[in-house]
């Protein structure tokens, strides 16, 4: 069989994507299958990431794989000096398949033309990050029953958001209309709502979301970080825009879920946490079934 | 005066390229290994070009290229033109034209590119040609033509 990676959403097809998603079903179903047993995955996590390292651990784990690894560089040879190349080189003699976070944009991409095994992109900076798509699109379609002709709302930081932009080319395959809710400070890119036009979807932008909350499909959050502005006075004016309160939720349609990619901050207020529209904590838990579904497909056994 | 194609000599056999902006000589010089060959190399620069200003010319004897590989020069020599030379006749002009990856002449602008932490060759596609624009294949960044950098 040949090496199968995953390094970018854009390196599935849509057939693909949908196959995995299918699969992901299955596991919700049935989450212990030992699909994996006698198998050993590594999990290179270069910087620190919580959520997505223990998601996949628990998605390994499920499948009654083995896991080699660490959590931070600090704790690996890479403290010693030793290039990605040859970290790599030497961690795909030990395992099956390597998962892989890492600070440095494209060491993804390099790491899967060295490594024997195939390598699963746990986010390489601010580049890519995969499986947090995957996932997203699979709550989108449990959440809605399709994903064709979605209206979604994306909202907060848009301009760096690595999460919002893979899940915004992901959606463009299903006919979706895109909302662009941020601080001027933050617009979408123009590089992709050029992407859009040349597809011939529609988007709007807004500074605001009060007045058309009621159109929406699928709320994203993120989180608008007093970092990104030049000027402190502008995110003052702003922070509380992009805040999401159960109270502005009333009118929205009985299908509509909130997503978030989490860790929240203060982006959406606690209050909103018992409103049956808020999703991102069975988001998260849809993450374990996904990475199972994306960890077999990968590894030619389902 | 005399004109400037004669202060470097004919070849009998061979290539000439001419229309090098004058300031990239040595990176054509460099991308196409001609500092590694062993045939006979003259080349003139700096010499007066109503379209570039300042031209180099190259004259290669006994060397002829693939397209592929005089495709490479076209980031730092896109208006290069070539006079295949038999017999002190040129018996076919070529042009350059920008290929469709780029694979190890030129730097990725994103400072964050594992490309610039590890010894990695670059590669690109092309994304646009007439402004050159190059997608990183590693980071997936855009370097456009005022930040190019040839390695």
């Amino acid at each position: 069989m040949n090496k199968r990676s995953l390094v970018s959403i854009d390196d599935l097809t849509t057939d693909e994507i949908l196959k995995i998603l299918d699969l992901a079903k299955e596991f919700e179903k049935n989450p212990s299958q030992l699909l994996l047993t006698g198998k050993i995955i590594a999990t290179l996590f270069f910087e620190p990431s919580t959520r997505t390292r223990l998601s996949f651990e628990s998605a390994i784990n499920r499948l009654g794989g083995k896991i080699v690894g660490f959590s931070e560089s600090g704790s690996s040879s890479v403290s010693k000096g030793e290039t990605l190349h040859d970290t790599i080189r030497m961690v795909s003699n030990y395992s099956d398949l390597i998962v892989m976070r890492h600070p440095v944009e494209g060491s993804a991409r390099f790491a899967s033309e060295i490594s024997s095994v195939p390598v699963i992109n746990a986010g390489d900076g601010a580049n890519q990050h995969p499986t947090q798509t995957l996932l997203d699109l699979y709550s989108i379609r449990k959440t809605q029953g399709t994903l064709d002709n979605l209206n979604i709302f994306l909202v907060g930081d848009l301009k760096y958001g690595r999460t919002v932009h893979s899940l915004m080319m992901a959606m463009s395959r299903w006919n979706t209309t895109f909302n662009f809710i941020s601080p001027e400070e933050l617009k979408m890119p123009d590089e992709f709502k050029l992407y859009l036009e040349n597809l011939g979807l529609k988007y709007y932008e807004h500074s605001d979301f009060t007045e058309i909350i009621s159109r929406a499909d699928i709320i994203y959050m993120t989180r608008v970080q007093k970092e990104r502005f030049s000027d402190p006075i502008e995110y003052e004016k702003v922070k509380n825009v992009y805040v999401l309160r159960n109270s502005i939720l009333a009118n929205t349609k009985p299908n509509m879920r909130i997503l978030h990619p989490l860790p929240r901050v203060n982006e959406i207020h606690t209050d909103v946490d018992n409103n049956p529209k808020a999703y991102y904590f069975e988001q998260a838990l849809n993450g374990v079934f996904t990475r199972q579904a994306i960890l077999c497909t990968l590894l030619g056994i389902k | 005066m005399k004109e400037p194609k004669l202060s470097v000599s004919a070849i009998q056999n061979g290539t000439v390229i001419d229309h090098i902006p004058a300031k990239n000589l040595f990176k054509v010089i460099q991308i196409l290994g001609l500092d590694h060959i062993d045939s006979q190399i003259t080349f003139g620069t700096n010499l007066e070009s109503k379209k570039l200003g300042r031209k180099a010319i190259i004259k290669i004897s006994d060397k002829f290229f693939e397209d592929a590989d005089i495709n490479r020069i076209a980031l730092v020599a896109p208006e290069a033109k070539l006079n295949i030379i038999r017999d002190y006749e040129v018996i076919e002009k070529k042009v350059v034209e920008v290929p469709d990856t780029i694979i190890g002449i030129a730097r990725c602008m994103n400072p964050k590119c594992i490309t610039n932490f590890e010894s990695v060759v670059t590669r690109f596609r092309v994304v646009s040609k007439k402004l050159v624009s190059l997608r990183c294949h590693y980071c997936e960044k855009i370097t456009s033509q005022e930040n190019l950098q040839i390695i």
